[in-house]
């Protein structure tokens, strides 16, 4: 059995059974090491992708639903965007381990929501955990990266 | 040796509910499932019935009496659709605070529904809106109001080879209003401690017509409460007597502690949340 | 002494550069552990033992399993010391026979396939012959019949001043109060892990998650009976460690080597999952405190006796150096003549806590911080007040007997914030509203207090630092030391640092990987000290290369890139010498009676207030943080993003350790709720913007006056938000996490 995805905007084939987690397709089928296993149940994002737009947790996806399936990693999101320059300006990331997922999200949102308030901000990325920055340069960031806060 | 079988019409799924040598676990958007098989890995050796496919069971019509909603709609696609935030907002609120927009984005009505977690977000709202269950097998469908749907601890109405199609909600009645309330752990990403939903319809004299409760987290299934349902049909609102209604609540739930709460937290706060929407009702009809 | 606001500083543009380490992590190449490419890697698992403490007495394979397939390593296969090294050896690497708590770790196993591998896992079973009352409470273990170790007590200190009988009679009003902490899980978002690889020498190689490779090297030397030659630590990125990566790293390496070596060939990776590492690893010591404070009447302390606990688990660890750091910061910021603390580390089943983020500091203030509260309102006085009163001024004597020098600004950050906050504005406005009658209540309470940056007094003379800088032919400058980029920002700020004091730009200085066979032992990424520690060194290195090539190589002053580069060609076509090296010297009036707990304890003390305002649901009594201001001086900040990310970071981690966070146990005394469903941190729903307020006193003992941040913001938000909540609700708080279930009973009982 196979599953055909686009991954970053490439086709790729893949051998394994349909219910593996779409994140074990990704770092070990795929050598994409970008998105990360944070806790497995789904509760810290740090395996966040997108799936046909939208923002999931890659390890609670099987492989069998993927068929056709448009998958962004980390690694497929443009290189020198205003996101990524102001996530490294603001300071808001510090240890990385949650920034690929993050970095997700906050793509997710501002698609949605172009120019965001803090609220819409706050609940974006409230499936994102980070330990390190306590979120307030995230916000900021994206902020920064939306030109400014629509209501801060 | 597993087995991922991913039907494209409803009627070849349930040919196979009900014949191929199962069981089959049914699987929409996996939020809860996966959880489970990480947790227990063994359970990966399982067949799986993937319905995530199944036009059928996709999506919202609104109809005269109410809305349908597919059982594999996805809790985003129900927290923002302009009829569901129009017309039954609880459902819209809890669809919003189940997990978070990654799990929104995946999970599904159906799912949260027969996964039949006592702390179901969506739930409540379902059983104070009174919804009713589309359920389907090889040979037909039947109606179920949800309210029967939950029979014991994660025990469903769902008989071997049926599959939940969807989920009819009807109209609220026209002078009723809702009040929903998740006290969870956290803001988001959290499991419910006590949740609820109340829709109380009252007349021009302020007399109340129907009070209809869900809530979740507070006995083995979520429940609706008929006991303080009963007591308050009926009666005038200015004329409830609080320490009434706690002890019709305790005569409806069965609080337990756990990793997240205590009984006595539960119990004290389910009296004032289903006080609350008294209350708001009250006050809301003042300002009609 | 002045003050400068660190947003005043003019050069706001230049000051906090672009993380060096941010562009990789951006784009998800920055490599962790899980991440290293590895052909033909086998996987590690590890079997642990299901009593709270007890003997084994054997070890059963499943004879269905084809275990030749697997590699099996027990305590057998130790060629060194089955010793965990630390500050004893009493920690096993693998249970041989006797073990103290559920947990440990018996049988590795590897395998190249996962699944196999899980199936294995399950196919070995230990016959263990349990400890029949295991302890699990600190009270409990000082009262017990049973011994862990004798009295169940791994130290005992007493910090002694003036005499507490005589401040009794002095005070006017007294309060006695019992307060509790939890344990509090680190939760880096990377879980703990380890690549071993043995090298065709037979020389051993490990990489891996870890704030101090020179700990893991030093672990694996006396493990694998092998010298330093022959073993190798490497330093991957790092997702988070918060101290939880301080000690533990070195089991995980120990046992990864263990597998490599009997595998033969074959690399091992030991990464944990989740779960695993929430049962297993040591987490922040709970903590049990008796405090009674007095004071006269005009609100001037007489006395403070203190008898102050923490639960080390069942093995020694570092329990002693967190007790001592527990006992220094007890007393808080204040001038007080009377001053007894006693402090015990006690022995339980519990799995060993370890360092995190405070590492002592965040329980003992949280106690004395509280108690000046319920002092305060003893003495109808308002908090701020109270600490006013009572806060210590240059040329005071402090708590271990010190005489304040000029770097004291413990009432300059408390006048800030009050200002900042408009605190008797929003003290007069929240009672108003609590008066009112609505669904609410608020409150707004404080904290002052003192974190002492670096180890405690001897500790720098002890570990003897070395960092070295590298010149190369075309101008770059490597910096070689053993300090760790976690997520802190020390790859920048040292970088920032060498570049300045070279007078090159950023982009042509770097920090090399930490590799125990390329860089001198700098010390452990602990105890707040990088920045402040081995950034000075970094200068002294700095000064030294400077004058090195100005004598040897022509170069000019002053000097740009060109020039320097010019001067380094120069160095390396004549072979000379491009690599300078600074030992740390302590300064000349660090004295330190450790014994006693007397004279100066920490090169620098950071100064602090922070204020919360909480407002508390009154139908369901849920808490939430309306805003939170933390004021803090640092001395200098290197890199003020950074140093406010820090802040922002540690007072997140303490909102967690006020209102979300516990440790819950099972009756093995192992972590219950040992899932991310279950273990509450604040996501960003719950936290919005918090205001720093960064000021710098250049007085601190690192470049240009800094001072170690990065635990300091988590002694300040639990006192503060309990303190808060006291006030929104008139209610006495004694321990911590303020869950709504222990509001609902706070408030029923008293009748409300």
């Amino acid at each position: 059995m196979s599953t055909t995805m686009r991954i970053n905007g490439e086709a790729f084939q893949s051998s394994s059974a349909p219910n593996a987690r779409l994140l074990d397709v990704l770092r070990n089928e795929c050598d994409l090491k970008g998105t990360k296993e944070g806790c497995g149940e789904g509760e810290c994002g740090a395996c966040a992708v997108l799936v046909n737009g939208k923002l999931v947790n890659s390890c609670l996806v099987p492989l069998g639903q993927m068929e056709r399936a448009e998958i962004t990693t980390v690694e497929g999101l443009p290189e020198d965007t205003a996101l990524a320059r102001a996530f490294v300006q603001c300071g808001a990331t510090q240890c990385g381990i949650c920034t690929p997922g993050m970095m997700l999200a906050a793509t997710a949102l501002l698609a949605e929501h172009a120019n965001p308030t803090l609220e819409e901000i706050r609940w974006g990325l409230s499936g994102n955990l980070c330990r390190c920055t306590g979120y307030g340069r995230i916000y900021a960031a994206i902020a920064q990266a939306a030109g400014g806060f629509a209501d801060v | 040796m597993s087995d991922w079988i991913r039907p494209r019409h409803l009627p070849e799924a349930l040919e196979i509910l009900a014949t191929a040598p199962g069981p089959h676990r049914v699987i929409s958007g996996g939020t809860d499932l996966m959880v489970e098989c990480h947790l227990a890995p063994e359970r990966r050796a399982e067949s799986w019935l993937d319905i995530s496919g199944l036009r059928e069971l996709q999506g919202l019509q609104i109809t005269e009496e109410g809305i349908r909603i597919g059982a594999a709609t996805s809790l985003e696609a129900i927290r923002r659709h302009t009829e569901v935030v129009a017309h039954w907002p609880m459902l819209a609120a809890s669809a919003a605070v189940t997990g978070a927009p990654p799990i929104q984005n995946r999970a599904t009505l159906g799912g949260n529904v027969c996964n039949a977690s006592p702390a179901a977000d969506n739930a409540p709202a379902l059983l104070a809106y009174g919804a009713r269950l589309e359920i389907v097998h090889h040979h037909g469908s039947r109606w179920l109001p949800y309210g029967d749907f939950h029979l014991g601890y994660r025990k469903t109405a769902l008989q071997p080879g049926e599959l939940l199609s969807a989920l009819w909600i009807p109209y609220p009645p026209k002078h009723s209003r809702g009040y929903f309330r998740k006290v969870g752990t956290r803001a988001a990403q959290a499991i419910a401690k006590v949740s609820i939903a109340a829709l109380i319809e009252v007349n021009s004299d302020g007399i109340i017509q129907s009070a209809h409760f869900g809530m979740a987290s507070v006995a083995a299934t979520p429940c609706a409460l008929p006991s303080v349902s009963q007591y308050l049909l009926g009666r005038a609102l200015c004329d409830i007597a609080d320490m009434q209604v706690r002890q019709k609540v305790k005569q409806d739930i069965a609080p337990i502690q756990d990793i997240r709460s205590t009984t006595a937290y539960r119990l004290e706060i389910a009296s004032r949340l289903v006080l609350e929407a008294i209350h708001r009702r009250s006050e809301s009809k003042k300002e009609n | 002494m002045s003050l400068t606001l660190v947003k005043q500083r003019t050069d706001q543009q230049t000051a906090s550069p672009r993380r060096v380490d941010g562009v990789a992590k951006i784009r998800g190449t920055a490599l962790y552990v899980d991440d290293l490419p590895c052909a033909d890697v086998l996987h590690g698992a590890t079997v642990r033992t299901t009593a709270a403490g007890g003997t084994l007495q054997e070890v059963v394979f499943d004879p269905a399993i084809d275990w030749s397939e697997f590699v099996v390593v027990t305590a057998r296969d130790i060629p060194g010391m089955n010793a965990v090294k630390l500050l004893e050896n009493d920690q096993v690497v693998l249970v041989d026979r006797a073990f103290r708590h559920a947990g440990e770790a018996v049988v590795l196993l590897a395998h190249a396939d996962p699944e196999k591998l899980g199936m294995a896992l399950k196919g070995v079973s230990l016959v263990e012959l349990p400890n029949t009352a295991p302890i699990f409470d600190i009270d409990a273990a000082l009262a017990a019949q049973q011994e862990i170790i004798p009295g169940n007590i791994y130290t005992d200190y007493l910090l002694d001043r003036g005499d507490v009988a005589e401040g009794e009679h002095l005070a006017d009003v007294v309060i006695e109060e019992r307060f509790l902490t939890p344990s509090q899980e680190q939760l880096y978002i990377e879980p703990q892990g380890m690549l071993a690889h043995l090298q065709k020498d037979g020389s051993i190689l490990v990489e891996g998650s870890m704030q101090c490779p020179y700990y893991v090297l030093d672990a694996l030397v006396q493990c694998m009976g092998m010298d330093k030659d022959h073993l190798r630590v490497v330093q991957s990125t790092t997702g988070g460690a918060f101290g939880g990566k301080e000690d533990y790293p070195s089991v995980i390496a120990c046992h990864a080597a263990l597998l490599a070596l009997k595998a033969g060939g074959r690399s091992v990776k030991l990464v944990y999952e989740r779960g695993e590492d929430l049962r297993v690893t040591p987490k922040r010591h709970p903590s049990r405190t008796l405090i009674s404070l007095g004071a006269n009447k005009a609100g001037e302390l007489q006395f403070i006796d203190m008898d102050f606990a923490i639960d080390g688990g069942a093995y020694r660890t570092l329990s002693p150096v967190v007790l001592s750091r527990g006992v220094i910061h007890a007393p808080g910021p204040y001038k007080c003549p009377h001053i007894r603390v006693r402090g015990r580390a006690v022995a339980t089943n519990h799995p060993p806590f370890g360092a995190f983020r405070g590492f002592g500091a965040p329980q003992s203030i949280f106690a004395m911080e509280v108690a000046m509260d319920r002092l305060a309102r003893k003495l109808a006085m308002d908090p701020a007040e109270l600490r006013r009163i009572n806060l210590l001024r240059t040329g005071d004597v402090n708590p271990t007997g010190d005489v304040v020098g000029a770097d004291c600004f413990a009432h300059a950050t408390l006048d800030v914030a009050l200002e900042h906050t408009h605190y008797y504005q929003r003290l007069a406005e929240y009672r108003a509203w609590n008066a009112a009658g609505h669904q609410t209540r608020k409150g707004i309470g404080l904290a002052t207090f003192a974190h002492g940056a670096g180890f405690t007094g001897n500790g720098e003379l002890h570990l003897a630092s070395r960092v070295s800088l590298q010149a190369l032919a075309n101008g770059h400058v490597e910096i070689l030391c053993s300090n760790t980029e976690m997520g802190q920002g020390a790859a920048t700020t040292l970088v920032q640092i060498a570049a300045d004091a070279l007078g090159l730009p950023m982009d042509r200085v770097h920090l090399a990987q930490a590799d125990t066979s390329r860089v001198p032992n700098s010390g452990p990424t602990v105890a707040s000290r990088t920045c402040m520690v081995v950034g000075e060194l970094i200068q002294k290195a700095a000064g030294q290369l400077l004058q090195r090539l100005r004598e040897t190589a022509e170069l000019a002053a002053p000097h740009d890139a060109q020039s320097f580069a010019a001067a380094c060609a120069r160095l390396c076509a004549v072979a000379g010498d491009t690599l300078v090296t600074a030992q740390y010297q302590p300064p000349a009036d660090m004295r330190w009676d450790e014994q006693a707990f007397l004279g100066r304890a920490y090169a620098s003390y950071a100064w602090a207030a922070y204020i919360a305002e909480v407002e508390v649901d009154v139908l369901t009594l849920e808490t939430r943080v309306l805003d939170f201001t933390a004021v803090q001086e640092i001395g200098d900040a290197v890199h003020p993003v950074i140093v406010q990310g820090q802040i922002e970071g540690g007072v997140a981690q303490g909102i967690g350790y006020a209102l979300y966070e516990d440790v819950l146990w099972n009756e093995r005394g192992v972590m219950a709720n040992d899932r991310l469903t279950n273990y509450i941190i604040p996501t960003s729903a719950d936290l919005g913007f918090m205001h720093v307020v960064l000021l710098e006193g250049g007085l601190g003992a690192g470049p240009k006056g800094a001072k170690g941040v990065g635990e300091l913001p988590m002694d300040g938000p639990a006192p503060a938000i309990v303190n808060a909540i006291q006030q929104a609700l008139d209610i006495d708080i004694c321990q911590i996490p303020v869950k709504p279930e222990m509001l609902l009973e706070l408030t029923m009982s008293r009748g409300n």
